[in-house]
C-alpha cells in the first residue's frame, strides 16, 4: 500500500500525483516506469515516472483520464492509498553527450520526457525541447521544462499557446536551422510515428518510448510486444525505448486498440454507476 | 545413518509391521486401483471448480491397502523431493490421516499442490512395484498425497513444521513460485530469517498466474503460504530484486545469501507472419489475465479476449490449461494444434484425457505457418500445414517434417501460443558477473545450486529453462541445503 502525498489537477483530465515509494524514488532513473494496481480487482496499469524526491521518498506520476482505471485513480485524494506499486521497470534511457538533442513531447508523454530532458542537460548537451498539446489547457510541465532546456518551443493544435501547429512543425524548424545530433520523442503513438518519419528524412538518430499494453511488466506475458527492425521485442524488458526508425508504429497503433470496445463498455458502465 | 538404514528402521516400527500383516499381499495385489472421482465433463467445462474431486476416506484407505510397503521402496527414487512414500501411505491405511500429512511435510512444503499437479505417472508411480514387477496399475500415490494434505487442511489443524531456534541470519528468496517456497520452507526450518521477494502483487508465482483454478485452486496455495508465514517466513510482494533494490542494497541490509527462483519468464513465439495481430496471446498472458487478474469475473477490471473459435498452439500442460480455460470462457470450438503426434505430446496423459472429455479438438501433426486478420488487425484465420514424422531428433522425439502443399485455412478469433518459454533476462542484466548459459539460464553447481557469485544460489526454471513444479521444488530444497552449508562454513 502506497500513500498519496499530493494530488492536483493540471487540466480537466490530467492530474499529478506524488506517492510514497521510497525504494523506487531512490533507484529510478530517466526512462523507467512503474505498474500500479488501484484496488483488489484492479488492472495492472503501467505509468511512467515523471519525477522523484529521494529525501521525501516520493515519486511523481502524471496521469490522463482516458478510461475506467484512470478515472478511478483521479478520484483518489491525498492520504488515500494505492494498493500496489511496483518498479522501477524497463531500461533507463541511454544518455551521453552527443551535442544538440531535440526532446519532443506530446500530451502526457511530456511527463516521462521531463527526467530525460534533465538527464541530457546534465550530460552537457544543448537541449531543445518541443512540447505539443491540443490546446493550452492540456499543456503540462512548461515551466519545469524551460528550466532545463536551452530553448523551449510550444506548439498547440489550436494556437492557444505557443505556435499553432503540430510537434513536427516545431521540430523541423529547428532541424532546418541547426545541426541536431539526436532526437527523443514521447507521446501518443501517432505523434511518435510522424516525428520519427520527420527525423528519418533528416537522418537524425531518434529514440521513442513506447507505451504498449502490458500486464506483468517483467517480460513474462508478452502482451507488450512490438516489431522493431522486423523482430518481435518486449517493450517492458527490451525497452521501453527503441530506435524510432525501426519501430513498426502501424502495428503498434493497431495492437493498442485491442481492448478498445471492452474498455469503452467498462467505462460507460462505471460512469453510469457513478450517477 | 544413511537413507536406506533410516527407511529400514522406520519400516521396522511395530505399527508398520502390524499394518503389513493385517492383509495378505496376495489380497492387496488383487485390489483394483481406485479411480479419482471427477466432475462431469459437460458440467465442469462451464465452471472453474476443480475437475478432480478427491478421494473419500474409504477410497483412500482402500487404495492405501494396495501398497505392499516394499522393503526396497523404489517409488521414493522417483520423487524429486524424496517423500517417505510407504510411511505416509501406511499411515493412511492405519487411518492416521494427520500423521500421513505430517510425514509428507517432512520433505515437501506443498503436498496439496504436488498431489494435484505433479506428473506422478512419470515419477513415483512409474517406480512403483506394481508398475515395475507386476505390470499392473501403480498405487495412486499422487491421489493419496492429495487426500492426506486435504484431510489435514479441512480438519482445521494444520501442522506447522518445527523450526530450529532462530539464528538471525538473513536470507533472501527471489521469486515466490514452487522453487522459492520450497527453499524458504527448508531455510526457515534451519532457523534462518527468510524474506521472499515477489515481483507480482500475489505470492505463489506460476501456481497462481499459470495453473488454473480447475486444476489447482488458489485457496490451496494460500493455505500453504500461510503455513510458511507461521514458520516465520516474511513475504514482500511488488518487489523486483535487481530493480526495486539491487543485490548490493540488500547485502547492505544484512542479507547473507540469496536463492533465485525467478522462473523462466519470456514467452516464445514462432516468428511467423501475422503473429502480432490482435487476439493472439502467449499462454502466459492469457492465463495471467484469467487466473491472476480475474479477467472473466465481473468485479475485476482486466479484460481478456476469448472468442468462439480458439486455437492453442503446442502440446504441453500449459497448452492444455489454456485450451480448457478457453472452453470455460465460452469457446464453441477449442483446438489443440500440435506439430507432432499424440505419442510425443509432452502434457500429462490425465490432462489430455480431461481435455478430450471436455470436448477439446486435437489436431496433431499440424503446424501454423501464417495468421490472417481483418481491417482492424484482429485475427480471423490461420494457415496450417500438415506434418509428417521423421527420424528422432536430439530430444529423442521424432522430428516433424512439413508436407509440401498441404496448407489449409482454419477460422479462428483467438490464438494462444504455448510453445515454451525462455529465461527472463532481468536477473542476469542486473548482475553481469553471473555465469549464464548460451540459452540464458543461470549456471549452477549441480549439488549445491551455487552460482558463479558465491552468495547467490538458484533453481527452478531460471536454471532448467522450463520444467515441472516438483523439479523446481527439488531444486529449492537442494539450494536451501547448499545455502546452509555455505553460511555455516
Amino acid at each position: 500500500m502506497n500513500r498519496i502525498i499530493k494530488k492536483e489537477f493540471l487540466s480537466e483530465n490530467v492530474f499529478r500525483m506524488e506517492i510514497e515509494a521510497p525504494r523506487i524514488a531512490k533507484s529510478r532513473k530517466a526512462g523507467h516506469f512503474i505498474i500500479v494496481r488501484l484496488d483488489e480487482g484492479g488492472e495492472r496499469i503501467p505509468l511512467t515516472i515523471a519525477d522523484a524526491d529521494v529525501d521525501a521518498g516520493t515519486i511523481t506520476l502524471i496521469v490522463q483520464k482516458v478510461g475506467c482505471s484512470s478515472a478511478k485513480m483521479s478520484k483518489l485524494n491525498e492520504g488515500d492509498f494505492i494498493h500496489d506499486v511496483v518498479g522501477p521497470l524497463g531500461n533507463a534511457t541511454h544518455v551521453e553527450k552527443v551535442g544538440t538533442v531535440i526532446c519532443a513531447g506530446g500530451g502526457v508523454g511530456i511527463a516521462p520526457l521531463f527526467p530525460i530532458v534533465q538527464a541530457f542537460k546534465h550530460a552537457g548537451n544543448r537541449v531543445i525541447t518541443v512540447l505539443a498539446a491540443r490546446t493550452a489547457d492540456l499543456l503540462i510541465y512548461e515551466k519545469e521544462m524551460g528550466e532545463f532546456s536551452d530553448e523551449l518551443i510550444i506548439m498547440t493544435d489550436d494556437g492557444s499557446r505557443g505556435r499553432k501547429g503540430l510537434v513536427t512543425h516545431g521540430m523541423e524548424e529547428v532541424i532546418k536551422r541547426e545541426k541536431v545530433h539526436q532526437a527523443v520523442v514521447i507521446g501518443p503513438a501517432i505523434m511518435m510515428k510522424f516525428a520519427a518519419a520527420l527525423t528519418q528524412k533528416y537522418n537524425i538518430p531518434t529514440m521513442a518510448s513506447l507505451n504498449t499494453i502490458m500486464v506483468d511488466g517483467t517480460g513474462m506475458c508478452g502482451a507488450c510486444r512490438c516489431s522493431v527492425g522486423g523482430k518481435t521485442k518486449f517493450v517492458c524488458v527490451d525497452g521501453p525505448e527503441f530506435d524510432a526508425h525501426q519501430v513498426d508504429f502501424d502495428e503498434m497503433l493497431q495492437r493498442m486498440e485491442a481492448y478498445k470496445d471492452e474498455e469503452m463498455a467498462t467505462y460507460q458502465n462505471y460512469l453510469l454507476n457513478q450517477g | 545413518m544413511n537413507t536406506s538404514e533410516y527407511l529400514k528402521e522406520e519400516r521396522n516400527q511395530p505399527w508398520r509391521e502390524e499394518i503389513r500383516k493385517s492383509v495378505k499381499n496376495a489380497d492387496r495385489t488383487k485390489r483394483e486401483r481406485v479411480s479419482m472421482p471427477e466432475q462431469d465433463p459437460m458440467v465442469r467445462a462451464t465452471n472453474q471448480l476443480e475437475v478432480n474431486l478427491g478421494l473419500t476416506e474409504e477410497q483412500a484407505v482402500g487404495e492405501a491397502t494396495r501398497c505392499l510397503d516394499c522393503p526396497d521402496p523404489t517409488c521414493i527414487t522417483g520423487c524429486p523431493v524424496n517423500i517417505n512414500i510407504p510411511k505416509f501411505i501406511k499411515y493412511i491405511e492405519a487411518r492416521k490421516f494427520t500423521e500421513a500429512a505430517r510425514t509428507l511435510k517432512e520433505t515437501n512444503a506443498l503436498p496439496a499442490v504436488c498431489g494435484r499437479v505433479c506428473p506422478q505417472e512419470v515419477q513415483c508411480e512409474s517406480k512403483c512395484f506394481y508398475t515395475l514387477k507386476l505390470k499392473k496399475t501403480p498405487v495412486a500415490i499422487g491421489n493419496l498425497e492429495r487426500f492426506a494434505a486435504d484431510y489435514e487442511r479441512e480438519s482445521g489443524n494444520i501442522s506447522v513444521p518445527e523450526t530450529a531456534p532462530s539464528n538471525g541470519i538473513k536470507v533472501a528468496v527471489v521469486g515466490s513460485g514452487p522453487a522459492g517456497l520450497a527453499a524458504a520452507g527448508d531455510l526457515a526450518k534451519s532457523g534462518y530469517a527468510v524474506t521472499v521477494f515477489e515481483a507480482l502483487h500475489e505470492i505463489g508465482g506460476v501456481l497462481k498466474y499459470g495453473i488454473p483454478e480447475f486444476r489447482l485452486p488458489n485457496i490451496i496455495v494460500d493455505v500453504e503460504i500461510e503455513n510458511l508465514r507461521k514458520m516465520g517466513v516474511q513475504f514482500e510482494s511488488n518487489f523486483i530484486v535487481g530493480k526495486t533494490s539491487t543485490f548490493e542494497d540488500l547485502r547492505a541490509e544484512g542479507f547473507k545469501a540469496f536463492f533465485i527462483g525467478s522462473g523462466a519468464g519470456l514467452p516464445n513465439f514462432m516468428n511467423i507472419p501475422g503473429e502480432n495481430y490482435i487476439g493472439i496471446f502467449s499462454s502466459n498472458e492469457y492465463l495471467t489475465r484469467v487466473n491472476l487478474m480475474g479477467a472473466a469475473k465481473p468485479e475485476c477490471d482486466t479484460p481478456v479476449l476469448s472468442g468462439k473459435h480458439v486455437a492453442v498452439i503446442g502440446g504441453g500442460n500449459t497448452a492444455m490449461d489454456s485450451v480448457r480455460t478457453a472452453k470455460r470462457l465460452g469457446a464453441e470450438r477449442a483446438m489443440i494444434i500440435y506439430r507432432r503426434s499424440m505419442e510425443e505430446m509432452p502434457a500429462r496423459k490425465e490432462e489430455i484425457h480431461h481435455a478430450q472429455q471436455e470436448g477439446v479438438e486435437f489436431m496433431c501433426l499440424h503446424n501454423p505457418v501464417e495468421y490472417l486478420a481483418d481491417k482492424k488487425g484482429r485475427v480471423t484465420q490461420m494457415r496450417v500445414q500438415k506434418m509428417d514424422l521423421g527420424e528422432p531428433d536430439a530430444s529423442g522425439r521424432r522430428r516433424p517434417i512439413p508436407i509440401e502443399g498441404s496448407e489449409f485455412l482454419i477460422d479462428v478469433d483467438t490464438v494462444i501460443v504455448s510453445v515454451g518459454v525462455s529465461p527472463n533476462p532481468l536477473i542476469s542484466q542486473t548482475m553481469p558477473s553471473l555465469d549464464v548459459s548460451r540459452w540464458g539460464t543461470l549456471v549452477v553447481d549441480q549439488d549445491t545450486m551455487q552460482s558463479s557469485v558465491p552468495d547467490l544460489f538458484a533453481g527452478g526454471d531460471i536454471v532448467r529453462g522450463g520444467a515441472t513444479v516438483i523439479l523446481a521444488m527439488g531444486d529449492g530444497r537442494k539450494a536451501a541445503a547448499g545455502i546452509h552449508g555455505y553460511l555455516q562454513k
